[in-house]
């Protein structure tokens, strides 16, 4: 593998050092562009007190080209699908090489807090979250309490 | 060397030796069948360009617009892009609105704005080092640069970043600051100066050069395959232009010249055709399921008893009602349940459906005939071309054996035409007027198919004088009778004679 770029090094220093609220992201100990990531679901969401894995690889090219996230654990999102990949603008076309794995993880968290269902990825989901949001948001809290909150 | 010379000598002294009246008449032969010839001299006037002429026509365009609003060329460059090359919308904009707004639109930062900038702060710390957002390196000032939203970056960040933009993902005009949320695009001339690679400047030029033909309405590329020359025009209207390869298509959709047939009706039939469904449709009206083991079975004779094809099933089954064969007694070849209401309702919705994709199917069919004939023209010239040459071998100028290739060319030009008739009868509603469209459709398709008849006959082995006469009145005839067609479904556009059906 070739050596690490400085801007890996570093940003993975700050993170570190600097850790984000409700953020935890921390380099695989033998591949240093593989981190493993617990979100917390944010206060007054569906996601609340769930502790949420993900996954994230910096491909070969970072950072002009976009981490890979996924999430682990199971999650009902209109945004995230049964795999785990999640429909975001920020990792397509909206992806700049200023941005960083901590604004990345932090518009993540956002989403949690507000899902976009005119921008789906589970269609089934986000079609409920359309039709019944009180009832997409039930099944929601259920998912996370089912597979999102340790014993 | 010379024996060739020789011969070619005696060939050329054939033709000036020829009948002077069959001369005229083969040269008269020459213009273009009249409706053609009426509707590429009708004014439309078209230029085909070279790579070259278009980024000399670009620039031109650029250097006019410049001269009104006095600005950059590569702002402008940028504005005239926005505004996909229309100088005169431009102008209008930039001469009756907000030019605040004007500059944000075309994602630039206004330049009347500029001393506010943040770069002159940024500039005037010079010497003391900067970090680069993107590499976290710490660099004096002159390592970076940024555009004119102030974004900097250093010269290697800025480099990778334009690099990935051009070459992995085909970006040229719309490459926009490398800062996260900031939509200021990077000019060419910045590009130009960021990037060394040859290749990959290479790439943005004909990058940003097919933007401009793509976006600018006035001009389109050739769609022949690995034709580069673009077509341009002064205004855009459904017309037949010939590119310098020798295609000729129709300006506005691209596509083959499709008269009489409109471009909106033309793409909407390519479409239909494209559709998968529509192949999938016509097996399931050909075709049924074993109403209990669901094998497909294809009915093959005309006997609505069905016996299951799947060896483990047999089951016996009536073609008409689907029903179980056993009630329909000795009846072999008709259904006696044929009246029981739900078999009539499946039926009648069945019936109408097969009514739909039969009309469909008979125009299509068509369709694609003349469209196979016409993949054949090549190998029909060259057979032509044969002909021409034992003709000649029988005492024929080659002048005098001209007429063959023309009748090539006008059964080609019929069959176009025909081929087009149908995706334009496809969507007409009847009416006295569709009619005698079809009328004429008629006339031009059965003397079409005895000129192509003629043409594939052997012609050597018969009176020559008389072939020729023959083959001349022939294609004379289709050559009006396509004119007579396509004039009175110009007429008809005129005068709002036709109805659609979709
Ligand atoms: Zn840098
Ligand atoms: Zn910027
Ligand atoms: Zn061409
Ligand atoms: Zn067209
Ligand atoms: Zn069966
Ligand atoms: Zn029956």
């Amino acid at each position: 593998m070739s050596s690490l770029p400085r801007r890996i090094i570093k940003e993975t220093q700050r993170l570190m050092q600097e850790p984000v609220p409700g953020i935890n992201a921390i380099p695989d100990e033998n591949n240093a562009r593989y981190f493993h990531v617990i979100v917390t679901g944010p206060t007054d969401s569906p996601f609340e007190g769930g502790i949420f894995k993900l996954e994230l690889f910096l491909p070969e090219d970072y950072p002009m080209s976009a981490p890979k996230v996924r999430f682990i654990t199971k999650i009902y999102h209109p945004n995230i699908d049964r795999l785990g990949r999640i429909c975001l603008d920020v990792l397509k076309d909206k992806w700049s090489p200023a941005l960083q794995i901590r604004t990345i993880l932090l518009s993540i968290q956002a989403l949690l807090s507000a899902p976009n269902p005119d921008d789906p990825l589970a269609n089934d989901v986000a079609e409920l979250w359309k039709v019944n949001e009180a009832e997409a948001i039930k099944n929601a809290r259920e998912w996370t309490q089912k597979y999102a909150v340790e014993d | 060397m010379d024996s060739d010379e020789d011969s070619f000598e005696m060939d050329s002294g054939n033709v000036s030796s020829g009948d002077d009246d069959d001369f005229a008449m083969d040269v008269m032969d020459e213009i273009p069948p009249s409706h053609e010839r009426q509707a590429e001299s009708d004014e439309y006037h078209y230029e085909v360009l070279t790579t070259d002429e278009i980024v000399q026509h670009q620039r031109e365009i650029i250097d006019e617009v410049k001269g009104v609003i006095k600005l950059q060329p590569t702002v402008t460059r940028i504005l005239l892009n926005h505004f996909k090359w229309d100088k005169e919308k431009l102008l209008e904009k930039y001469f009756d609105g907000n030019t605040d707004e004007f500059f944000r639109g075309a994602h630039v930062i206004n330049p009347f704005n500029k001393p506010a900038n943040t770069n002159k702060n940024k500039n005037s710390k010079a010497n003391t080092a900067e970090e680069c957002e993107i590499c976290f390196s710490q660099l004096p000032s002159d390592s970076m640069a940024g555009l004119e939203c102030g974004h900097r970056f250093c010269l290697n960040c800025w480099r990778e970043y334009l690099t990935t933009k051009i070459v992995t993902e085909g970006l040229g005009q719309s490459i926009s600051c490398a800062a996260h949320g900031c939509d200021i695009l990077v000019d060419d001339v910045t590009v130009m100066k960021l990037v060394h690679d040859g290749r990959v400047r290479v790439k943005y030029q004909q990058l940003i050069t097919n933007s401009f033909v793509e976006c600018n309405q006035l001009l389109r590329w050739c769609p022949s395959i690995d034709c580069t020359y673009a077509i341009k025009v002064s205004y855009v209207e459904s017309r037949p232009v010939r590119c310098k390869c020798g295609h000729k298509f129709c300006f506005v959709c691209g596509e083959n010249w499709h008269d009489p047939v409109k471009c909106r009706w033309l793409k909407k039939w390519i479409k239909k055709c494209d559709d998968d469904s529509e192949t999938s449709n016509w097996i399931a009206a050909n075709t049924k399921e074993c109403p209990k083991c669901n094998v497909t079975i294809e009915k093959d004779g005309g006997c609505n008893h069905m016996i299951c094809k799947n060896q483990n099933c047999k089951h016996d089954f009536c073609w008409v009602c689907l029903g179980s064969w056993e009630p329909h007694g000795s009846s072999w070849y008709n259904c006696n349940r044929y009246d029981e209401d739900e078999a009539k309702a499946a039926r009648d919705a069945q019936e109408k459906f097969r009514s739909s994709l039969a009309r469909y199917l008979h125009y299509y069919n068509r369709y694609m005939n003349h469209m196979q004939s016409l993949k054949f023209e090549n190998k029909l010239y060259a057979s032509v071309k044969r002909k021409m040459e034992e003709m000649q071998q029988h005492n024929m100028s080659w002048i005098e054996v001209q007429f063959l290739k023309k009748a090539v060319d006008i059964l080609c030009q019929c069959r176009q035409t025909l081929m087009y008739t149908y995706v334009f009868a496809y969507y007409l509603k009847k009416n006295n007027q569709s009619m005698i469209f079809e009328d004429n459709q008629k006339d031009l398709e059965s003397a079409t198919e005895t000129l192509s008849e003629y043409l594939e006959r052997d012609i050597t082995s018969e009176n020559l004088a008389d072939i020729k006469q023959k083959v001349q009145d022939k294609y004379r005839y289709c050559e009006k009778r396509c004119t007579v067609l396509l004039d009175h479904v110009h007429e008809g556009y005129e005068k709002d004679w036709w109805e659609y059906l979709e």
